[in-house]
């Protein structure tokens, strides 16, 4: 093998370390002859339960618990009797192990898409299963970010944004990819974090896991097994860059020049707030309150209610939190709501619409917030779900404030409601919008739709300039408006929120770090100079071209 | 053959985290449980994704059959746990 792989450097800087490559959803080769039965029964069953012992070892080092609690229940599912003994079968019977998994899985996750509902979310985590199980059978990298448990210099074959999402600039040192150009979303999230880059670099994927590289992301190179005091150099340089990334934006979000954006967490209870990634959060921009509803067949008591939401002001400690009111609707059933069928549920009597026939329901939902507010003496904010009309809003407001809370706003998840920001905003007191109901009734796009994902991607311009719009109307007011959703957790959007005129970031915590990052790389007016570069792009490339162009 | 029926009470029914303490707690039997929805067809208790293939919602009719000894006092255990809102319940670290 060569000493060297050649690319386009698109974010500059030079890190090494050992490589670990992402990999592809596993492609099964032709069906291959079988000579022993028994071996690949063995092979098939060691694959699964390789797949659990991983799973389980990624839900103990979780942090946040209901993420653990979903990794255990997939361990479970690698490992689960009924499976192990079917693929074993199948392979007895002349299947090779890849092909036995395979065909077992497949059909597992066809039962749980025909069972539908709930159970269809079940068929992603069977398939993931599937993708890790068939990878190690087969000898491939595992699809999905790496884990090797010690920072690494990431190999991929392309990255998409959802690839990125849990990519941490202390873990990966550096970032190659076999395809992608200057204007990828490899480049973009690079840049934003601050991470060396290549990309176009082919044979980036050849290079053995564990290989010691040095990247030089100015130069587009990547050395293979490298001279160790070149590698001790540049350590060294590297690590005074991340202790200066570490030193420079903890604390409070702002841009370089000390505009403040405030970086919150989105939690369903107060367990989200423990941990020490949540600590560094300025509070809770969206508290879900379903968390308490959904299991229920009876409206919880008002006082039950109040305890849960005491417990989370305690939980913030001081800290604001953003308190959603009840979010329901026929994709969202609750028995107590008495909500009939619906032929189209995203359109139908759902989030604050549900008050116009429950009202009493969110009355008493509000003086439990208000009563556990003031025993808590909380900095506590109200808003509520689907407002579309300024009527709605008022109406909202009088009873948020009726109920005794000082602070009362809503969610933007409709067009309408981001179209009539400023109209909103005559009766509220903030804004936050939701960008992914706000994409799915913009692009009219269902979210579950994985074939229209191009449609939500929120670098769409129509997105943008909605958001946009909100920006000025809340500038213009006075008033704060923040952004929940996934688009505030992706680091090289963090700019273009804050150049928009949003307030306010609210993500789960482990995105926390690097949004901070990508803002305090930015003064205020380098982002405002980014937001109206991105604003006038005609589609998502162009706006992360915009992005990514330099300034001026 | 022992058999008991009862009815789900989780209200997000057998679909996540309840359907993997339902199997769980199968696990740890010293009988093999079977359990049916209705007059479907009867599935390993013990698995995760035969559970889940129930599609058993909040309400579901559940049988659930086993032989030998101690397999009264399984079922028992397995029943009090379908009968109470797992889903309300915190989870634990």
């Amino acid at each position: 093998m060569a000493d060297r792989l050649t690319g386009i450097g698109v974010s500059a800087g030079r890190a090494a370390g050992p490589l670990a490559r992402m990999g592809a959803r596993p492609q099964l080769p032709p069906p291959g002859p079988v000579t022993d039965p028994a071996q690949e029964a063995a092979a098939a069953r060691a694959a699964l339960e390789a797949v659990a012992a991983g799973l389980t070892a990624r839900a103990g080092r979780s942090q946040d618990r209901t993420a653990a609690s979903i990794l255990e229940a997939a361990a479970m599912m690698a490992a689960d009797p009924v499976l192990l003994d079917d693929v074993t079968e199948r392979a007895q019977a002349g299947t090779d192990a890849a092909h036995a998994i395979d065909a077992v899985l497949t059909g597992h996750r066809e039962a749980m898409e025909a069972i539908g509902g709930k159970f269809a979310e079940r068929a992603t985590d069977i398939d993931d299963i599937r993708q890790r199980a068939v990878a190690v059978a087969l000898g491939l990298p595992l699809p999905g970010l790496p884990a090797p448990g010690h920072p690494y210099v990431l190999a991929a074959d392309d990255l998409a944004p959802a690839d990125t999402a849990g990519i941490d600039p202390a873990v990966v040192l550096g970032l190659v990819t076999e395809r992608g150009g200057p204007t990828s979303h490899t480049a973009i999230l690079a840049r934003a974090l601050g991470i060396p880059a290549i990309v176009a670099c082919p044979g980036a994927l050849s290079v053995p896991d564990g290989t010691i590289v040095l990247v030089d992301g100015s130069a587009g190179t990547v050395g293979l097994n490298p001279d160790p005091a070149e590698v001790a150099a540049v350590r060294h340089e590297a690590a005074g860059a991340a202790a200066a990334r570490a030193a420079g934006p903890a604390g409070p979000g702002q841009t370089s020049d000390g505009h403040p954006v405030k970086l919150m967490v989105n939690i369903g209870s107060a367990r989200d707030l423990e941990g020490a990634d949540a600590d560094g959060a300025q509070g809770a921009g969206l508290f879900r309150t379903e968390l308490l509803f959904l299991s229920r067949s009876q409206a919880p008591a008002e006082a039950e209610q109040q305890e849960m939401y005491a417990a989370v002001f305690r939980a913030a400690r001081g800290r604001t939190v953003v308190v959603r009111t009840l979010d329901a609707g026929a994709d969202k059933p609750l028995p107590f709501l008495g909500l009939a069928d619906e032929p189209n549920p995203a359109l139908g009597v759902r989030g604050l619409r549900t008050a116009r026939r429950q009202g009493h329901l969110l009355d008493a939902q509000l003086r439990a917030i208000s009563a556990a507010a003031a025993a808590e003496k909380a900095d506590v904010w109200v808003m509520a779900p689907m407002v579309s009309t300024a009527a709605e809003a008022a109406d909202f407001a009088a009873r948020v404030r009726g109920a005794g809370l000082p602070v009362a706003g809503a969610m933007v998840e409709v067009p309408a409601a981001a179209l009539c920001a400023a109209d909103l905003l005559a009766s509220l007191d903030f804004l936050s919008i939701g960008t992914n109901d706000l994409s799915q009734y913009t692009l009219a796009a269902d979210r579950m739709c994985g074939e229209l994902s191009d449609l939500l991607d929120p670098w769409q311009p129509a997105l943008l300039r909605l958001i946009a719009a909100c920006g000025q109307a809340a500038r213009a007011a006075g008033k704060p408006v923040g952004v929940c959703g996934e688009a505030a957790a992706d680091p090289a959007l963090a700019p273009v929120l804050a150049g928009l005129g949003i307030t306010s970031l609210s993500m789960s915590a482990r995105s926390l770090g690097p949004v901070r990052t990508a803002l305090a790389r930015h003064s205020l007016a380098g982002c405002q100079a980014l937001a109206a570069r991105v604003l006038a792009a005609r589609d998502p490339a162009g706006a992360r071209a915009a992005a990514l162009a330099p300034a001026g | 053959m022992i058999t008991r029926k009862v009815t789900v009470a989780a209200s997000g029914g057998l679909h996540a985290r309840t359907a993997g303490m339902f199997a769980q707690a199968a696990g740890r039997q010293p009988v093999l449980v079977m359990v049916r929805a209705g007059h479907g067809k009867a599935v390993q208790a013990r698995s995760l994704l035969a559970v889940l293939s129930l599609g058993a919602t909040y309400g579901t009719e559940l049988t659930l059959e086993a032989d030998g000894d101690g397999a009264a006092e399984s079922l028992d255990e397995l029943a009090v746990l379908l009968s109470r809102d797992l889903d309300a319940e915190p989870v634990d670290g």
